[in-house]
Order: C-alpha cells, then sequence, then structure tokens
C-alpha cells in the first residue's frame, strides 16, 4: 500500500518535473525565433518538410471526409426536406470542427512524429551535442524553426482540407444524389460568417499547430537518446499531440461557441 | 617540470586547470577529487577503463556539465561560472572530436564542415569554400567533399568531424576516444592526423581513450585515471614503467590483477546450491 502511495508520488513528481521541462524548454526556443526572420530560409526548409509533404494525406482525407459529410448530411435533411441546406451543414462542420481537428490529428501523426524521430536521432548520435560544442545553440538552429514552420503549417494545412472537403461534399451532394447547386453554394454563403465561423476555426488550428509542434519538438529533445527512448518518444508524441488537441478542442469550443 | 615561460606576463603554461573535482551522478562519484593540468601546445592524453567518466570529463571542461565542486578553468575563465554567451564565446575556440564523428546527417560533408564558419562568420561563400577545400586537403578527403554522412566509413566521418572541429582555427581540441574500432589502417591515419595537427597549428590536445599503445605514441603527457581519482601522470615513458600493479594491468591489457576478472559474487557454490 505504502508501495503504490510512493510510486503514485514518484510518477506525479516526475509528470510535473517534465511539465516544468517543457515550458522552460519553450521559452528558451522562442527567444530564438526573432533570430529566424533574418535566416528564413531555414524554416522554408522546415516549412517544406512539415507542410508540403503532409499535402497528400491532408487532401486525401479532406476529401473522403467531405464525401463522407455529404452522404451522411444528406441521407438525414432528406427526411426533414431541407436537403439544400447540404451546404451550409458540409461547410460548417469542416470550418468550425473537422478541419482543424482532424488536420491537427494527421498532422500528428504525419509530421509530428517525423520531428520528435529526427530530433530524438539528433540527439541519441551526439548531432545536437556536437552543434552546442560548435558554439551553435540547438535550441535555435534546429528546435526554432521546426516549431515555427509547424505553427505556419498547420492553419493553412487546416484550410485546404475544409477547401477539399467543401468539394468533396459538392461532388457527392450535387454531383452524385442532385442537390440543387445554387441553393448549395448560395445557402452555404449566406450562413457561414467569415468572423465567427473561418475565423475561429483558423484560431483553433493556429492553436493546435502551435501545442502539437512543441509536443513534438519537446519529445524529441527530452527523449532517452537509446533507439527504445526515440520509438517511445515517437509514440508519446502522437498520443500527447492528440489527445491535447481533442481537449483543447472542447475548451476552445466551449469558449467560441458556448455563448 | 621546469619551465621557460615562468615569467607573470608570459601566457600561463596551463590551457586547463582543474582543482578538487568532483561529479557525482546519482549517489555514484564520478571524479572524487581529481586535478590536472593541460598544458599548452602539448597533447595530453587521459586513459582509463571503459566507465570511468573520460567522456564526462571532456563535457565537463566543454561546459556542458557542471560540477558539483572544485573548479575547471580554461584559459583562465572559470567554465562553470560563465553565462550562456561568454559559454559560447569560449566554445567557439575548443573543437571537439566525438567518438562518431558527430557529422549532421541533412547536410554534405562540405556543408558540415562550413556548418561552424556560416554559422559564426560573414565570410563570403568564395572564402568559406576556399576555407574548407584547406581543411578537408588536410584530413585527406578533398576528394569526397560531396559525398555525404551516410556514404562515409567510420574513420572517414571522424576524419571530416575532425576538419570540421579545425574549421574555427580553435586553440584546443578534445579527441573523445578516436581510434575505439578502427582497422589497422585507418588508426594509423587518425594517429598521425592527431600528432601532426597538433604540431603544425600549434594546437592543445587532449586526448581521451583506452587505445593504450597508440595513445601513449603519441601523447606528451598521461593521466591514467580509474574509479574517480588520477592514479597515474607523466611522461608516456614515466607511465609505462609505473610501479602500480593496476597500472601496469592497464598497460599490458592483463585479465586479472588488482581489477578481477569476476564481478563481486558469492561464492559459486553457494550460488550453485541456494540457487
Amino acid at each position: 500500500m505504502l508501495d503504490q502511495l510512493q510510486r503514485l508520488g514518484s510518477a506525479s513528481l516526475n509528470t510535473l518535473e517534465r511539465l516544468g521541462r517543457g515550458h522552460l524548454f519553450l521559452l528558451n526556443v522562442l527567444t530564438g525565433i526573432p533570430g529566424l526572420f533574418l535566416r528564413f530560409r531555414l524554416v522554408i526548409h522546415q516549412i517544406y518538410s512539415v507542410g508540403v509533404l503532409s499535402l497528400l494525406i491532408i487532401g486525401v482525407a479532406g476529401l473522403f471526409v467531405g464525401m463522407v459529410l455529404g452522404l451522411q448530411g444528406y441521407n438525414t435533411l432528406v427526411d426533414f426536406g431541407a436537403e439544400e441546406s447540404l451546404g451550409v451543414v458540409v461547410a460548417l462542420t469542416l470550418v468550425r470542427e473537422l478541419g482543424p481537428v482532424v488536420a491537427a490529428l494527421l498532422f500528428a501523426g504525419r509530421a509530428g512524429s517525423a520531428l520528435t524521430a529526427e530530433i530524438g536521432l539528433m540527439k541519441a548520435t551526439e548531432q545536437l551535442s556536437a552543434m552546442e560544442m560548435m558554439a551553435v545553440d540547438p535550441l535555435h538552429r534546429v528546435v526554432a524553426p521546426r516549431l515555427l514552420a509547424g505553427f505556419i503549417a498547420l492553419p493553412l494545412l487546416a484550410a485546404l482540407f475544409s477547401a477539399v472537403g467543401v468539394m468533396g461534399g459538392y461532388f457527392v451532394g450535387v454531383g452524385l444524389l442532385g442537390v440543387d447547386e445554387g441553393a448549395f453554394w448560395s445557402q452555404m454563403e449566406d450562413k457561414v460568417d467569415l468572423f465567427d465561423d473561418v475565423l475561429n476555426g483558423v484560431i483553433k488550428s493556429i492553436v493546435f499547430g502551435f501545442v502539437v509542434t512543441w509536443i513534438a519538438v519537446f519529445e524529441g529533445y527530452d527523449t532517452t537518446p537509446t533507439s527504445e527512448g526515440v520509438g517511445r518518444a515517437t509514440t508519446r508524441t502522437v498520443v500527447h499531440s492528440s489527445l491535447a488537441v481533442l481537449g483543447l478542442d472542447f475548451v476552445l469550443t466551449a469558449l467560441m461557441f458556448g455563448d | 617540470m621546469s619551465s621557460n615561460q615562468s615569467e607573470p606576463d608570459s601566457p600561463p603554461q596551463t590551457l586547463v586547470k582543474i582543482r578538487g573535482l568532483r561529479y557525482f551522478r546519482g549517489s555514484r562519484a564520478i571524479f572524487d577529487g581529481v586535478d590536472m593540468d593541460i598544458k599548452r601546445g602539448k597533447l595530453t592524453a587521459i586513459m582509463g577503463p571503459s566507465g570511468t567518466g573520460k567522456t564526462t570529463l571532456l563535457r565537463l571542461i566543454g561546459g556542458q556539465l557542471r560540477p558539483q565542486q572544485g573548479s575547471i578553468i580554461v584559459d583562465g575563465m572559470e567554465v562553470n561560472k560563465l553565462n550562456h554567451r561568454q559559454l559560447y564565446e569560449l566554445r567557439k575556440r575548443m573543437g571537439m572530436l566525438f567518438q562518431n564523428g558527430a557529422l549532421l546527417t541533412d547536410l554534405n560533408v562540405f556543408d558540415n564542415v562550413a556548418f561552424p564558419l556560416r554559422e559564426h562568420t560573414r565570410l563570403p561563400e568564395s572564402m568559406v569554400r576556399s576555407l574548407v577545400l584547406m581543411k578537408l586537403q588536410a584530413v585527406g578527403l578533398r576528394g569526397a567533399h560531396k559525398l555525404i554522412p551516410s556514404e562515409l566509413s567510420g574513420g572517414m566521418s571522424r576524419r571530416v568531424a575532425l576538419a570540421r572541429a579545425i574549421a574555427l582555427d580553435p586553440m584546443m581540441i578534445m579527441y573523445d576516444e578516436p581510434f575505439t574500432g578502427q582497422d589497422p589502417i585507418s588508426m594509423g591515419v587518425l594517429v598521425s592526423l592527431l600528432k601532426n595537427l597538433n604540431d603544425a597549428l600549434n594546437l592543445t590536445s587532449i586526448l581521451v581513450s583506452h587505445d593504450v599503445r597508440e595513445t601513449l605514441s603519441i601523447a606528451d603527457d598521461v593521466y591514467v585515471i580509474s574509479e574517480g581519482k588520477v592514479v597515474e601522470h607523466g611522461p608516456a615513458d614515466v607511465v609505462q614503467k609505473s610501479g602500480s600493479d593496476w597500472v601496469q594491468q592497464f598497460i599490458q591489457g592483463k585479465n586479472d590483477g588488482p581489477v578481477p576478472f569476476h564481478y563481486p559474487a558469492p561464492e559459486l557454490i553457494d550460488d550453485l546450491m541456494h540457487g
């Protein structure tokens, strides 16, 4: 019994310590961000590897999610004779929720895990130590460009996800199920608000981009420098950032749409 | 030893001065009262069995770790009292060669050597190119400048890392086990390279190794450490003739002696009967 209590205590202390380390780490990384604007090439390179290389999975997932929304939405709406609202349903669902959330989950799996593994292996092969000894701060040279790149890339990916999703909904609803094209677009235009819906979705994806990338780079940097350690850190990145995205989504939704 | 540079105005002959160094990992003492003087322009070897913290010592000198007690003074500056900026300034004058080279895997050989130059200087690209090719020429790998690290053998990686370590013309260079796992040819290449660079560039070198023969053949000064303490110190020939049984066992690689063959265990018969 005492033993279990002790283990609980030490586990909680470890968690708190890691949380503290994560925040100090973030603080140190953020001090390196201003310097990046002078050498933006580093960030662009990272935007390519976390953003451009994620385009395929984001695009394909967006298309299918949009098509499913079109199908499910139509089946429900047609019972009430409201199938002309399909455009609104698809667009609002994507822009407010599914765009930012699903894009962030995919981003965590595709780009977050890659970031953790990359930084973790750099640590395991002493590349980070070597940089320190060359008087180059790896937090500024390696981590900061990746954090900024994730922060920039995810909102763009989420926007793309939503856009492709709307096209998928359109394809199924208008193209296959015969919803009136004019009604599909005009209702969407009428009911989707730039600030209340689109902007809030963008804010969500900015927050998710920041949190997912932060978790990914921290897990990589804080990993035990062995192959097992890197493997575990990569898993933790995906699990923790997915949970963080879902949890934060609830909080943000409550703040934005909770009235 | 007598010195001809003992006037107070000349730069002190000792570049790295370690006094009363204590460093613990958990409750285990890695260093327990170590004093060392690394002399300017000399190649100092630090030898000892695996796990005695030789690499840790280099990390302490480089300021990547902080000692619990004692002082490490490099070129007149106490390493663990420097702030982040001062420490990084000092590191620009230190080179370090890691055990496996630690080349940046996303850059090719040329860019790896150019890395410190591009990070710390604003030299035009044409001059960076000339400097990099000269450094690579010094380690015999100018022809390999387009290769990527995964195409290099272990010995070549270390030579590229060596070119990178001397890119900024440091005052000292630290070698972490440079000979481990090398075939006789690349071992010979590395040994002569280390010695020649030290003499040609007037570097101060600290060589951490447990390859006894190679290390003793080039070292000017040798420290043997074991269980957190310096057990022998002096020029290579003095160390070789040491009266200590332990040092003799280490140098000659005997399998039994003061360091027992068996890890401490209860009597075999007890273990077998009650196990």
